[in-house]
């Protein structure tokens, strides 16, 4: 077994194991936490396919960013009461029905398409991406040239959800 | 080298996982977190493509899915306050003014 394979494999096992106690923890506090053991695994994921920027990005927006926020937002609002009560729907037989309706799909498309993942690595490509630089020299040059659009609309969006989050949580003034 | 349907199994249940988590929780913050999952399975699925076809487009495409997220949370995190200060819940069961 290859190292790269075995690297998948741990961080993999990693990734679910935790995914699933995300769901499944009773304390919304574990939750959090397993959400960062799931983010941090996922990075290490990015980083055996080669995307080492995407990796750095997962680490300092997800877990430093966005997983912060959570546990801010947990900090606020109590959760004592919360652990006591019942923490599931009573809708497991509709969730299990989609969620295999869902893997059942997923495998059809896999299976059909099963033949393309047999094509050969391309091998020029690779090596004429290492003499372009490296990975983060590759996103930054197609972030700012064909994507340059899209890439401007993120960052309106991004705009729209700072004033949008201020506004929601901001107190109500006597003039309103 | 792994090979690429690793990945795409991997993500199939990452997002599965999510799918449950969204429909089966009661606690707004936990379905919140399994939106978080769904979209980082997302990701995988495209940064493996964009590993197996050596194209840049996947990549930057999953920096676009990184920005919504983070636009996501911070929206739904400030409608989650709001409403706790409303009704003083976190449990959606409890949030049914637009229930039929």
């Amino acid at each position: 077994m290859s190292v790269e394979l075995l690297l998948f494999y741990i961080f993999a096992v990693i990734a679910v194991a935790s995914a699933i106690l995300v769901v499944s923890s009773r304390n919304v506090v574990h939750s959090a936490a397993f959400l960062g053991a799931t983010l941090f695994a996922v990075a290490g994921l990015f980083l055996t396919l080669h995307a080492e920027f995407l990796a750095g990005v997962q680490v300092i927006v997800y877990v430093g960013g966005i997983l912060v926020l959570f546990i801010f937002v947990i900090m606020l609002i109590a959760v004592e009461r919360n652990v006591h009560e019942r923490q599931f729907n009573r809708q497991w037989t509709i969730a299990l029905l989609v969620a295999a309706i869902l893997i059942v799909e997923i495998a059809y498309g896999l299976y059909k398409g099963k033949d393309s993942f047999l094509l050969p690595r391309v091998g020029a490509a690779a090596a004429a991406a290492v003499a372009l630089g490296g990975n983060s020299e590759q996103v930054g040059a197609g972030l700012y040239t064909a994507y340059l659009l899209p890439f401007e609309i993120a960052s309106i969006l991004l705009l729209v959800a700072i004033v949008g989050a201020v506004v929601l949580s901001k107190k109500r003034t006597q003039a309103e | 080298m792994v090979p690429t349907h690793y990945y795409l199994i991997l993500a199939a249940a990452l997002f599965t996982i999510g799918i449950i988590g969204v429909l089966t929780r009661r606690n707004i913050m936990v379905i919140l977190m399994s939106i978080e999952l769904m979209m980082n399975a997302v990701n995988i699925n495209l940064i493996a493509f964009a590993n197996h076809l050596q194209q840049i487009a996947g990549q930057v495409f999953a920096i676009f899915v990184i920005t919504v997220a983070a636009a996501e949370a911070a929206v739904g995190l400030g409608i989650v306050i709001a409403m706790f200060k409303n009704k003083e819940t976190m449990n959606i069961n409890e949030i049914d003014l637009m229930k039929w």
